[in-house]
């Protein structure tokens, strides 16, 4: 499996990265070489075997439906470059 | 039941288009808000309108390292819908990634469920106006996270977004392109909200978005493949839903018959011009690049959970409405109407328990009913207590009042109040039954008109002048049997 070139500027814009033209190349480059070294795993015969979900032997724990998190409306906003009235300000966005 | 033919039936949903007739194809994603305390993935509230970001736990913003414990409740409650539309539970499900970028959505995926959903395929029935039943197919449901809030209309150059949503448990309920008009549509939405109140598991607001519903909508030649079909997001209120349809089929219609080809896409309606409207901003968004969530093992479900949830459903509209009608007499659609709300339908029972089925039907469906709308009142509002209408009608059965008393009565106990035996006593409208009585008042008319008497010999019509004219002296107290048989008796016809 490769990607080519516009693959990349497409998961760049999806993703919302912004990556310059010239970088576009050696981007499709390193991708590559990961997918391949990725690759090698498909010598691995696994005919037969369920996919694994989890290397421990464990059920996914459940809590209680009650309210024990949340009211930290300062801290939730702390990093946001713009706040106003305890909402985040984002540049605007119209359907 | 079937008093059209199939021809008139489906003649109706067919729409006319310059060279011919076309069929509608319409498929539902109806997310359905759990009523829940906390959210699906966090211990955050779920109460809508609060300030904004104060119901945001750092897992809810996405903050680096935060992991999700899935709340068990909504997984029950999944179960439970799933349950209650009659679908195959999955014992095992997955959480995936759907992956798209939004600034009301911190993480950048949404936690959803694809290839593997907790619930398959089920049925809804919906109860057409002609006394017609139409099965529509359930496709699937899957839990997952709701995305914030973004506002666009309070600052002039950004948009605001709180997150107090996001982590939200929705169940998303997938139907299969079955429906075939607008109105289906809209009695699917009507009876999937009726279902989801009934078992508790949402509740079915849609102004304030616990329930919302996207709509696919194509047009094709009867019988002919299915066509291209456009998807109208986020619709809040079944009236607009209808709308929407009616809108969008014929402009898909017209494309077509112009000769042009309908492109997939994502559409908003716009309420205030009645028409849909393209959202090319989403087109390129779609591809959500699904894998599975390395943050959560697989959903496993114990087998015996599963049945002790089934063994806790309560009545579903359909059963009761079926023993409404075997059971207690009343007619299809009375049994509808009753069981299309599930507090309506516990007044009626309250009502009903130990009467007449049919008797407690008429006065809850039509005077109560009535007298509630003219109000503007919910049925949980009512002045009028289900105990306090039985007690009244128990004066109708026993004769102590005649009916058309006990609907003055009924008039005073919902506009002041007060037990019905109390307001017949003080305001002296006990029925009268006893014979002399009556036979003296009519005596007294017949005395007092001879040439009227005479001529019931000839017009027997003219003997309910007399029985008019006995009820108005005795104030409508007077047991219109009693009256009419002396009435007869005394000259003939």
């Amino acid at each position: 499996m490769s990607v080519d070139q516009d693959t990349v500027r497409r998961i760049a814009k999806l993703s919302r990265i912004a990556i310059k033209e010239e970088q576009v190349e050696p981007m499709t480059g390193e991708l590559n070489g990961i997918l391949a070294w990725v690759e090698q795993l498909r010598e691995v015969n696994t005919d037969g075997v369920p996919p694994l979900t989890s290397v421990v032997e464990a059920k996914l724990s459940m809590r209680e439906d009650v309210i024990t998190d949340g009211g930290i409306p300062k801290d939730v906003t702390r990093n946001a470059p713009e706040t106003e009235d305890g909402f985040f300000v984002v540049p605007k966005v119209m359907e | 039941m079937t008093t059209k033919s199939p021809e008139a039936t489906t003649g109706q949903k067919l729409i006319q288009g310059v060279t011919g007739p076309w069929e509608i194809v319409i498929g539902l994603e109806v997310h359905a808000q759990v009523s829940s305390n906390s959210k699906l993935f966090s211990g955050a509230a779920t109460e809508f309108g609060a300030a904004p970001n104060s119901q945001v736990s750092l897992v809810d913003a996405a903050m680096p390292g935060m992991l999700p414990v899935i709340n068990k409740y909504c997984v029950e409650q999944a179960v439970r819908t799933g349950l209650g539309l009659e679908a195959q539970i999955n014992n095992y499900s997955v959480f995936d990634r759907k992956n798209y970028f939004y600034p009301d959505l911190p993480q950048g995926y949404q936690i959803s469920q694809y290839l593997q959903p907790i619930v398959g395929e089920g049925t809804v029935l919906l109860d057409m106006p002609d006394g017609k039943t139409v099965e529509i197919g359930i496709e699937r449901l899957h839990l997952e996270q709701d995305a914030g809030k973004s506002i666009h209309d309070m600052h002039p150059q950004h948009s605001l977004v709180d997150l107090n949503r996001s982590g939200v448990a929705l169940m998303e309920i997938v139907s299969k392109p079955d429906i075939r008009s607008s109105e289906e549509a809209g009695l699917y939405v009507t009876k999937l909200r009726s279902i989801l109140r009934y078992l508790g598991t949402c509740d079915g607001n849609m102004e304030q978005g616990s329930m919302r519903a996207d709509v696919n909508v194509s047009v094709r030649r009867p019988g002919e493949e299915l066509g291209t079909r456009c998807e109208i997001k986020n619709m809040n209120s079944i009236r607009f839903i209808r709308a929407a349809i009616e809108y969008e089929a014929r402009r898909q219609v017209d494309v077509i018959e112009e000769g042009g080809t309908i492109t997939q896409e994502t559409l908003l309606y716009d309420t205030a011009n009645g028409v849909t409207r393209s959202m090319r901003s989403k087109e390129e968004a779609h591809d959500y690049r699904y894998f599975p969530d390395p943050d959560l093992l697989p959903l496993e479900l114990d087998q015996s959970w599963v049945d002790e949830i089934r063994l806790s459903l309560p009545e579903l509209p359909d059963q009761k409405k079926k023993r409404f009608i075997d059971d207690l007499g009343l007619s299809p659609y009375d049994a509808s109407v009753l069981v299309a709300d599930r507090e309506r339908a516990a007044y009626f029972e309250t009502v009903a328990e130990g009467r007449d089925g049919k008797l407690a039907s008429n006065w809850v469906t039509s005077d109560l009913f009535g007298a509630l709308k003219k109000s503007n009142l919910d049925v949980t509002e009512s002045p009028v207590s289900a105990e306090a209408l039985g007690r009244l009608i128990d004066l109708i059965s026993d004769n102590t009042i005649s009916g058309k008393i006990a609907k003055q009565v009924f008039e005073i106990m919902f506009a002041e109040g007060g037990e019905a035996a109390d307001i017949v006593e003080a305001r002296g409208l006990r029925q009268v039954t006893d014979s002399g009585a009556i036979e003296a008042v009519v005596d007294d008319i017949i005395a007092a008109n001879p040439e009227k008497a005479a001529e019931v010999a000839t017009k027997p019509k003219a003997l309910g002048w007399f029985v008019g004219q006995v009820m108005k002296a005795t104030q409508g107290k007077a047991n219109p049997q009693a009256v009419n048989e002396i009435l007869k008796k005394k000259l003939g016809g």
